[in-house]
């Protein structure tokens, strides 16, 4: 790899870093700066002052805002977020177990979404402006403009509720096989699938139609090259970089997307113990969770963008 | 004169009816917001149309009154963002300098971060009010409207009349307000429809997952969520608030999709 595509590649992994610090502040100050006392939050307003002095005491707000902020993050950067107000538990294990679960549930709608939606954009380029195409893009747009929780209950209604194919709540737990596991989580993949499906299709449609109107690809047919040889030598090289750029940025999506379908599915992940706790005004499990989402999420755009660097014919060769 | 296509027509009479059932709600909801009038979960009939929900209310009451709150938000929160992103992003673009570059960089970072965790965060501290709900999701989707608006006066700005205009010795609110805004309102307008389906989509979540709207207040969102117990014993009392989010998405979006497209022909665009 050339040197400058390293430097530029490092240059992007810093400037990750640093939004990863930013995001860091602004989660932190979300919670801490805004107007309205934390205490005063947690206890509600029937709260005596003795009882919110107290509190603020025990979750060090008397400290000054900049190291309480430095204490958080340095014991973050160890894993360590401190207990929950609500039980007491330390959020630290709690989220490891969680965090793996949906882990869990990402990773097989990825596996099923991101082929699925790339062949489908591939089908609706080859048969563009005809039937395929304007049905692919009838149907996506329809899914675009449904919230994730209609559609999931519209499956859990009709395929787990009225032809019980499967489950309407995902369990899980460490007892289960592999199998089961999946017939659990079957439901939620689903749903997850058709949320990211529309949009990566969409963009991966738009990216090959972009790639193929370019004029090398013309001189390439007109120099009488066969048509396999025009995509593989020709489009794909370029198309490589935008279609990982779209894959990752919908892994992004789906991750927060995820936070609605746990909650649909009561499925034991990150989103579901980020939503029980923001009810129960539990502010320290609230910024650990909020803290790892949009970490996955900056880093899941960090990676398109690195891909995109390495991936791109036209960087290979400084001017 | 202009031939509405049919999509666009049926977009704008189903949207037309749904922000009429908003605003004249009192007056066309057969029953009180808050009314018990039957049994729970019955199904439809000629005195309940969709049926009564989970501790007996008329269902058909409740979305009507559910539309008017969850409209109500979706608009006020998109002016908000709309007001405010194009203004950051006109003074942004006539200004430039260290002001273009801190606003864009500023907006660049809270797009880090994803929306709806976003407002999950804020919403652990903040109590979820109606006008709570608002500024957090006005503020939030400024973001976007900013970017559209830059990007759309940034190509105007460059433009030969807006240069004339400047050599003619026009001051920068006349620059603002008579050169790039009229130009640059069709794309922006066409936006406004998308921002509106994303305000309501947003706002329904909140409310699904309990933290948006809140009794004796309802909107859609928390429709789902009061009757979403129901699905499970195959009452689909739930699944209308979902239909008639989807409905008014679907209908804004085709209005939208044409305005797009006469946009894009006045200006010349490819998809005349």
């Amino acid at each position: 790899m050339p040197t400058h595509l390293i430097l530029l590649v490092i240059q992007r992994f810093a400037l990750g870093v640093l939004l990863l610090l930013a995001s860091s502040v602004l989660i932190f100050a979300g919670t801490q700066i805004l107007p309205g006392d934390v205490a005063q939050a947690v206890l509600g307003q029937a709260a005596t002052p003795e009882a919110i002095a107290n509190l603020r005491e025990e979750m060090g707000l008397n400290e000054p805002a900049v190291s309480r902020y430095l204490s958080w993050l340095l014991g973050a950067l160890q894993g360590d977020f401190g207990t929950a107000l609500t039980n007491g538990a330390d959020i630290g294990s709690a989220i490891a177990k969680r965090l793996s679960n949906t882990l869990f549930l990402a990773f097989w709608a990825a596996l099923v979404s991101v082929p699925l939606a790339i062949l489908l954009g591939l089908i609706a380029v080859r048969f563009r402006n005809r039937w395929p195409d304007r049905l692919i893009s009838a149907v996506s747009l329809a899914t675009i403009s449904v919230p994730e929780f209609v559609i999931g209950y519209l499956f859990m209604f009709f395929v787990a509720v009225k032809l019980r194919w499967v489950p309407s709540v995902s369990m899980l737990n460490d007892s289960m096989s592999l199998g089961q596991k999946l017939q659990s989580i079957a439901l939620p993949v689903i749903v997850l699938t058709f949320v990211v499906l529309a949009h990566m299709m969409r963009m991966t449609r738009a990216t090959i139609l972009n790639v193929m109107e370019a004029p090398y690809i013309e001189t390439a047919e007109l120099k009488g090259l066969s048509r396999f040889a025009v995509i593989s030598r020709h489009a794909l090289p370029n198309a490589v970089a935008p279609i990982v750029n779209v894959v990752m940025l919908n892994l992004a999506y789906l991750v927060v997307g995820v936070v609605v379908v746990e909650v649909i599915f009561v499925y034991p992940g990150m989103g579901q113990y980020l939503v029980d706790h923001v009810a129960k005004r539990d502010i320290p499990v609230v910024q650990a969770a909020g803290l790892i989402f949009a970490s996955v999420y900056i880093l899941l755009n960090m990676t398109a963008d690195i891909i995109g660097i390495v991936a791109n014919p036209r960087l290979r060769h400084p001017k | 004169m202009m031939r509405i296509p049919l999509s666009a027509l049926i977009g704008l009479t189903v949207t037309a009816f749904f922000f009429a059932l908003a605003v004249f709600a009192p007056l066309v909801a057969p029953y009180g917001i808050g009314e018990i009038v039957g049994d729970v979960w019955e199904p439809m009939s000629a005195q309940h149309w969709l049926g009564t929900d989970n501790i007996g209310r008329d269902l058909l009451t409740r979305m009507i009154y559910g539309a008017r709150t969850t409209i109500f938000i979706a608009s006020a929160a998109t002016l908000l963002s709309f007001t405010l992103g194009t203004s950051l992003a006109l003074a942004a673009v006539v200004l430039g300098g260290w002001v273009d570059m801190a606003l864009s960089r500023f907006v660049d970072l809270i797009m880090t971060i994803p929306t709806l965790i976003f407002a999950l965060v804020v919403l652990s501290v903040m109590p979820a009010s109606i006008l709570i709900l608002i500024v957090l999701m006005g503020l939030l989707d400024t973001t976007r409207v900013y970017r559209l608006a830059r990007a759309v006066a940034v190509d105007i700005n460059v433009m030969d009349y807006v240069e004339a205009a400047r050599l003619r010795g026009e001051g920068t609110r006349w620059i603002v307000l008579r050169e790039i805004l009229p130009n640059a309102l069709s794309p922006l307008v066409a936006e406004l429809g998308l921002r509106f389906i994303f305000m309501v989509l947003f706002v329904s979540t909140l409310s699904f997952l309990g933290l948006g709207i809140t009794p004796p207040e309802t909107d859609w969102g928390a429709i789902v969520k009061e009757n979403k117990e129901g699905l499970v014993y195959g009452i689909p009392a739930a699944l209308a608030p979902a239909v008639a989010i989807a409905t008014l998405a679907i209908s804004v979006n085709l209005v939208a999709d044409w305005v797009l497209n006469r946009t894009a022909s006045l200006k010349g665009g490819r998809n005349a």
